[in-house]
């Protein structure tokens, strides 16, 4: 078998065909086939995109437009631990731009960067619920770490390797 | 689950279970621990205080009488962890793990309430150890929330105990579809997803709809910044949920239902799969539900961080696995929604207000609330108050009643100066107008909105200005672009604003602000767009000097604006 060179990997390849299988033709199945296709290889790079266009039937510009349209899919490798920083309104009027600051200190990278050593992904979000603990982030779309203050942000994410 | 019989005898046996709940005392059990298990006592971390205290409770080798339940959220998340020890609803606030042993070696085993961990309402020297007696939740009224502090949101039958899935019984077996349609319209039940139109014209429109299959979908898509009551209840008590749309499928004639959630609450859509999961193995969903021949079935959809997924069209066409831009209406969902078919669309707030409605009858329920808002409404409270968390209060409480006295007041003895209702689509409203009865029409007048119920206190140190903006670069962020009024109209208003805010507005900025808001709110697309100027015209409405202080005298009072020399 030729070596192919566009990024695909084989093993990763079988596994989204899995993914893909019960949605065959199926373009209604886009949105959650991609949100899969992200946990899976943690990003949706174009051969991604190729065969999920390919397996559901709709056209790649298609598989693109959603993509792009939706906040959470997105185009380029992120690190192993995403913080989500809340920016809602009860966050916002308690502190939002501090945890935003101290994190930017601590970790020299923008909301949407990621770090060097692909360890964290910094990104703003619109409302995590937990207004009654703003300000507050949630890591890794699971952990919420609330009533954050700029002393203790340096101990929760030393909890992330 | 093959019959009512079946249903009336799994509540009878499970209620009999769960009478130490209702404070009876039992023989065989020293307590149940209703411990909050909502999002925010979780990141309190409420499962630590669990743990430490099934350790406690083996140590003392009474394990097996008591039981330690995660319940949805209680409501006062500032509090948490909080919990609830019965049979005498005893409630304990900001716990630790080593408050555990205290809880079980005192309370439990000696019947000595542990002190330090009660309740002391602001200024009381004295505790109240009652759940029942505290304020912020004697003031309130549950209909949403009902099962909030009785059940365990896992547990299928402790949904049942407490009249679960009666309703939905009832629906099957003594009501026609006509019926049903008729009683939630008398119920005067309006949606709760903020637009608050009536729930029982639109159930009747989707059945004199021609086109089939039919379909139910409930919105939990719940995207406005300082709102999380739908995650409550979704995350507390699925079931009601589930009911309440499978009485709507029974009404329409409908098989399927799609609940949409957003993908940011993984709790809730964790929990809801859980029960949708245990109401198929006890025959409540699926085929021939509880023997009636009725079918009926929901999946869950999970958004992908998009905030304009919350209006209806949008949202319908994201289901559809498509990009979620709106598309102007008629025709309405009633006619052509998902797949093009008749769809009701309703919140999950009004979806848990179906069970009991149809149980209890349209006039008990049309008897809480003002004459053109009927019921309750769930609220979050955020900002700058004591008191922060989700409360449920009868149509027509004051916001008075709700920022003061249910919500404690403001911290720091820091004056009061607005509360913004409706988020990116509602306003301000300033003290002025504090004893305003909450409902639809009243807050309309002042130029909020009801929304979906999220409040966001503001203090004197609270820049209108800078709140405005705040918005505005939400909108901006989450304007679809489909239609030119929102995609450029906010973003001509967010640069505006932004200069007043970094001292460099000029003289008949306000007048053009409110210009393009005019423009915007005749000729956007859908409700996003339309809606969009709002906070921007209230702040200027009641705030405008701060208005004009930024722009005359370069100057912000709150000294929250970056002004540039």
């Amino acid at each position: 078998m030729v070596a192919c060179n566009c990024g695909c990997d084989d093993e990763l390849t079988k596994q989204l065909d899995k993914i893909i299988d019960p949605y065959r033709g199926n373009p209604g199945g886009l949105i959650q086939v991609l949100t899969k296709a992200q946990n899976l290889v943690g990003y949706l790079p174009k051969w991604v995109q190729i065969q999920i266009a390919e397996g559901l039937g709709v056209s790649l510009q298609e598989v693109f437009g959603v993509i792009t349209f939706y906040a959470f899919f997105s185009l380029i490798p992120r690190g192993r631990h995403k913080i989500s920083v809340c920016a809602g309104t009860a966050c916002y009027v308690k502190g939002t731009k501090m945890v935003l600051k101290t994190l930017r200190e601590l970790l020299d990278i923008k909301p949407g960067q990621t770090t060097p050593d692909s360890r964290f992904t910094l990104e703003q979000v619109r409302c995590i619920g937990a207004c009654g603990l703003a300000p507050a982030m949630i890591i890794d779309g699971k952990d919420v770490h609330g009533r954050l203050e700029p002393e203790i942000i340096p101990g929760v994410l030393e909890q992330y390797a | 689950m093959k019959s009512l019989d079946e249903l009336a005898k799994i509540k009878e046996s499970r209620r009999a279970a769960l009478k130490i709940r209702e404070g009876v005392p039992s023989a065989t059990e020293k307590a149940h621990v209703m411990m909050c298990g909502g999002a925010g006592c979780i990141s309190s971390k409420c499962l630590e205080v669990v743990d430490a205290m099934k350790e406690a409770l083996s140590k003392n080798g009474i394990a097996e009488q008591v039981q330690i339940i995660l319940t949805g959220c209680m409501g006062p998340c500032d509090m948490g962890p909080v919990a609830i020890v019965y049979p005498d609803a005893t409630f304990y606030r900001r716990l630790k793990p080593k408050d555990a042993e205290a809880i079980v070696e005192e309370h439990i085993m000696k019947g000595n309430l542990v002190q330090r961990l009660l309740y002391r309402a602001p200024g009381a020297k004295e505790p109240t150890p009652k759940v029942t007696d505290i304020d912020l939740f004697a003031k309130q009224k549950k209909i949403v929330l009902r099962n909030n502090f009785y059940i365990d949101p896992t547990s299928i039958e402790d949904y049942i105990a407490n009249d679960g899935y009666a309703a939905l019984g009832k629906a099957l077996t003594q009501m026609q579809p006509a019926e049903i349609i008729e009683e939630v319209k008398k119920s005067g039940l309006r949606g709760r997803g903020g637009a608050g139109f009536s729930t029982g014209m639109k159930w009747g429109f989707t059945a004199a709809a021609s086109g089939s299959p039919k379909y139910v979908v409930c919105n939990g898509d719940e995207g406005d910044p300082g709102a999380f009551m739908d995650r409550s209840v979704l995350e507390g008590d699925p079931h009601s949920v589930i009911e309440g749309m499978a009485i709507c499928g029974r009404a329409i004639g409908a098989e399927q239902g799609y609940v949409y959630v957003r993908a940011e609450y993984p709790l809730a859509i964790e929990r809801l799969d859980y029960a949708i999961q245990k109401a198929r193995e006890n025959g409540l969903l699926g085929k021939d539900i509880l023997g009636t021949g009725f079918n009926f079935d929901i999946e869950i959809r999970i958004g992908a961080g998009a905030f304009v997924c919350g209006e209806e069209t949008a949202l319908l066409t994201s289901i559809e696995g498509k990009r979620g831009e709106p598309r102007p209406r008629p025709p309405f969902p009633a006619n052509a929604g998902v797949w093009g078919k008749p769809t009701v669309l309703n919140n999950v707030e009004t979806w848990a207000n179906i069970p009991e409605i149809i149980l209890k009858g349209a006039a008990a329920y049309a008897a809480i609330g003002t004459e053109k808002s009927k019921g309750t409404k769930v609220f979050a409270l955020a900002g700058r108050i004591n008191n922060t968390g989700i409360i449920e209060v009868p149509m027509g409480t004051t916001l008075r009643e709700i920022v003061f006295e249910i919500g404690g007041g403001i911290p720091r003895k820091k004056a009061f100066k607005a509360v913004q209702t409706g988020g990116p689509s509602g306003g301000c409203i300033p003290a002025d107008y504090l004893d305003t009865p909450v409902d639809y029409d009243s807050l309309g007048a002042l130029g909020a909105i009801m929304g979906s119920g999220g409040m966001i206190v503001l203090d004197e140190d609270s820049c209108m200005v800078d709140i405005a903006k705040f918005f505005l670069d939400f909108v901006v962020d989450e304007s679809c672009g489909k239609c030119s009024p929102c995609r450029i109209g906010t973003k001509r208003m967010y640069e505006i604003l932004d200069n007043i805010s970094k001292g460099k507005g000029k003289e008949g900025d306000i007048e053009l602000l409110v210009e393009l808001a005019t423009t915007i709110k005749a000729t956007a697309l859908c409700g996003l767009g339309q809606t969009a100027p709002n906070p921007v015209l209230s702040t200027i409405r009641y705030f405008r000097k701060e208005y004009e202080e930024h722009i005359r005298d370069k100057k912000c009072a709150c000294n929250v604006c970056e002004l540039e020399e």
